[in-house]
């Protein structure tokens, strides 16, 4: 719920309206070096938000960020932290592109652009916008982008202008007993990164075709990133999640012994799971730049598009 | 250096000259002039392990939550892991494929595996004694389970574990009457069955489970035929139940005093570090409880005058750590206040970090323990640590203070 004066957030203590001088209150205490301004990102939550709708959550954070601004002036503390500046804006090009030119004329050291959270269908729809809307912002601020963690839909975000993800990806693979396998070493020949991936050759295609039979279907949510360590094939697999990852649990465990934590629900697969996870996106993001740097991003496109299913 | 035992060759009984040439794996170090206190090292396969030892518990081929790495840093060189569960999930056979128990869960130091024979009382309604075993339901498909001895043999051979343990039958410490003495006697025949069916006498050491309940003379009994067989150690059972601390301390005695002194002790299922000082007053060597890692993951962290329930809003604001003397990761980084937020918040990370430093303060109770016995000093320890965690000497548990007058310890 927003309005004028705050936006409400739900919590383990319950509803807090949340002011610009509560929420600058907090920013006082936590000190951060970076902190995303408080905005109106209802419209996204919203089905079919009326334009009247959309143009209100323009205007209401642009008012929230010029509030901030004045506090954060007047705080001592909050001298050296930065406030990012929203982007809002809906699904309308002429409100996004306004929110865009608004927000820049501020003072603020980077843009986070919300509402672009979904599912891959409703990304497509928004490139455009999205590369509309990063036209608008200088080239020397950074730009911030939230819900945005598939591979595929990281790097063509990448290609619009967005510099920093924020998401829960490797989380929720997690979560799911996952494992992030796809290659992103675009160096690499098909054959040798395969084998990086599961192995013999005459896996390979056994692969494909169990992983079509027997996923659960309780989790439709699964990519063809990742594996699903939960599956029975992985009951007697002695080789690590990926190889020649150099994470903690790739060179102290298998899968066998993952799939085994994960079917007596122990603590640790978590632990190891998230591990791995993290040091492959990691990674996956430091090729990025790399590719950039060599100008290779089109065959580290191809190369993930290649293995999204 | 890995220790080697001799081969058993027969079931059942040795003669006097080979139990005195059998090789041991517990050198005495040090043993307390007042009471039955020994400070020891157990040269096992993979290692020695100091002596009085606390056993962590990971049931199945995991320390709830923590690494292995985590588990070696804190300094733990042997820990539990659990026959029945392991037979069940995922199968000696995958586990030996994956070079044992230490290839599976890549523990490089020494693990103890239990028979299987506690699940008998734990779960008690999905099992049947007979001569032949214990006949296990299983609760994940329904499907029946017959755990004899030399099954649990069999599994625990796959497993590899370097210490294990017989299949003993065991009761309740509540139960009385004829059940407890048809137990202690079974549990002597299936020891011999236990030790016919060993296939690794020289990798895995095979430990005997003194059983008898609360009854003198059948714990006595039970001592008399167990020390005949010619086993590497011995464990002190069917105790840390429901019993009082009254009649199990006596118990507790009455074994020591009957068990040879080159041999280790292990006492199972004790925890408590009140028990676990007791104890080892009385002569015990080698512990093995869930406690520590239990009470962690409910939020309590112990502490030399007892526990912390860190849930509690008195330690909201309080940014000490649990225990500033304490040198476990937990406490070096993080603070009540941190740990009780963590508590409040929806994962488990207080859990993680509560599990390392529960397991740290068992570790480093023992290690005191030992230092002391070793610098001649174990009363004065004994008295400090029940001053600390009464508030005074004389406010301890009658039961103990009467476990440890038996053994010459006097407190206050």
């Amino acid at each position: 719920i927003v309005c004028w004066q705050s936006v409400s957030v739900w919590s383990v203590a319950g509803r807090m309206e949340m002011t610009v001088s509560k929420f600058m209150a907090i920013q006082q205490a936590l000190q951060p070096d970076w902190f995303q301004c408080l905005s109106d990102g209802e419209v996204s939550c919203k089905e079919a938000a009326s334009i009247k709708r959309v143009r209100k959550s323009v205007d209401r954070s642009l008012l929230f960020l010029d509030n901030c601004l004045r506090l954060q002036e007047e705080s001592e503390v909050l001298q050296k932290s930065v406030i990012i500046g929203v982007i809002e804006g809906g699904d309308v090009m002429e409100e996004r592109l306004r929110s865009a030119r608004e927000t820049a004329k501020r003072p603020v050291g980077g843009f986070l652009l919300d509402g672009f959270q979904g599912n891959p269908t409703t990304l497509e729809t928004r490139l455009c916008l999205l590369s509309s809307v990063t036209a608008e912002l200088p080239e020397d601020k950074p730009r911030l982008i939230s819900g945005i963690g598939r591979p595929d839909e990281v790097l063509k975000c990448i290609e619009r202008g967005v510099d920093l993800f924020e998401s829960f990806f490797p989380y929720q693979v997690t979560e799911r007993g996952g494992a992030l396998t796809f290659s992103f070493d675009y160096q690499l020949n098909t054959e040798e990164i395969l084998l990086q991936q599961n192995g013999t050759q005459e896996e390979i295609k056994c692969v494909d075709q169990i992983k079509k039979m027997e996923i659960t279907g309780c989790n439709q949510e699964i990519t063809s990133f990742e594996i699903n360590l939960k599956e029975k094939m992985y009951q007697e697999d002695f080789n690590p999640l990926v190889r020649g990852c150099s994470c903690y649990c790739c060179k102290n465990h298998t899968r066998a012994y993952i799939h085994h934590l994960l079917v007596t629900n122990e603590l640790l697969a978590g632990v190891l799971l998230m591990m791995h996870n993290f040091e492959h996106y990691f990674g996956f993001f430091h090729s990025i730049r790399e590719a950039l740097k060599n100008d290779k991003l089109a065959q580290l496109k191809e190369l993930i598009h290649r293995q999204a299913s | 250096m890995a220790h080697v035992v001799p081969t058993v060759k027969m079931a059942g009984v040795a003669t006097q000259a080979s139990l005195e040439s059998a090789p041991r794996i517990m050198r005495l170090v040090a043993e307390c002039s007042r009471s039955r206190a020994r400070a020891g090292e157990l040269r096992l396969p993979h290692g020695t392990v100091a002596t009085p030892v606390f056993m962590p518990v990971g049931t199945q081929a995991t320390m709830k939550g923590i690494t292995t790495e985590q588990l070696d840093a804190l300094g733990c060189r042997i820990c539990l892991g659990n026959t029945y569960h392991l037979g069940l999930r995922p199968g000696p056979e995958l586990i030996q494929k994956a070079n044992g128990l230490h290839g599976f869960m890549n523990w490089p130091h020494n693990l103890l595996t239990d028979s299987g024979g506690f699940q008998m009382v734990s779960l008690v309604s999905l099992s049947e004694v007979t001569e032949e075993g214990v006949r296990f339901r299983s609760p994940y498909d329904g499907s029946e389970t017959l755990l004899s001895p030399e099954k649990s043999v069999q599994i625990q051979n796959a497993l590899g574990s370097d210490i294990i343990m017989q299949l003993d039958d065991v009761v309740s410490s509540t139960v009385t009457g004829p059940r407890v003495e048809e137990a202690m006697y079974r549990s002597i025949r299936w020891l011999d069955r236990c030790i016919a069916a060993h296939q690794q006498p020289d990798k895995q050491n095979l430990f005997a489970i003194i059983q008898g309940g609360l009854d003198a003379d059948l714990r006595a009994t039970c001592l008399e035929e167990m020390t005949k067989r010619d086993v590497p150690g011995f464990a002190i059972g069917g105790l840390s139940g429901g019993e009082s601390k009254s009649q199990f301390w006596r118990m507790v005695a009455l074994s020591t005093s009957r068990l040879p002194k080159d041999k280790p002790r292990y006492l199972m299922g004790v925890g408590y570090a009140t028990d676990l000082v007791v104890c080892v007053a009385l002569g015990c060597d080698m512990f093995d409880c869930v406690f520590p890692t239990r009470t962690a993951r409910f939020g309590s962290a112990l502490v030399p005058t007892g526990n912390l329930q860190l849930r509690r809003k008195v330690f909201e604001k309080d940014f000490g750590p649990i225990n500033p003397e304490c040198t476990c990761p937990t406490c070096q980084k993080h603070s009540r206040a941190f740990l009780h937020a963590l508590l409040h918040s929806d994962n488990t990370a207080a859990l993680h970090h509560l599990t390392v430093h529960n397991i740290a303060y068992q570790l480093q109770l023992m290690s005191a323990v030992r230092t002391s016995i070793v610098e001649k000093r174990f009363p004065d320890f004994v008295r400090d640590f029940m001053g600390t965690m009464y508030g005074d000497p004389t406010l301890c548990p009658t039961w103990a203070t009467d476990a440890l007058a038996s053994v010459g310890i006097t407190l206050g």
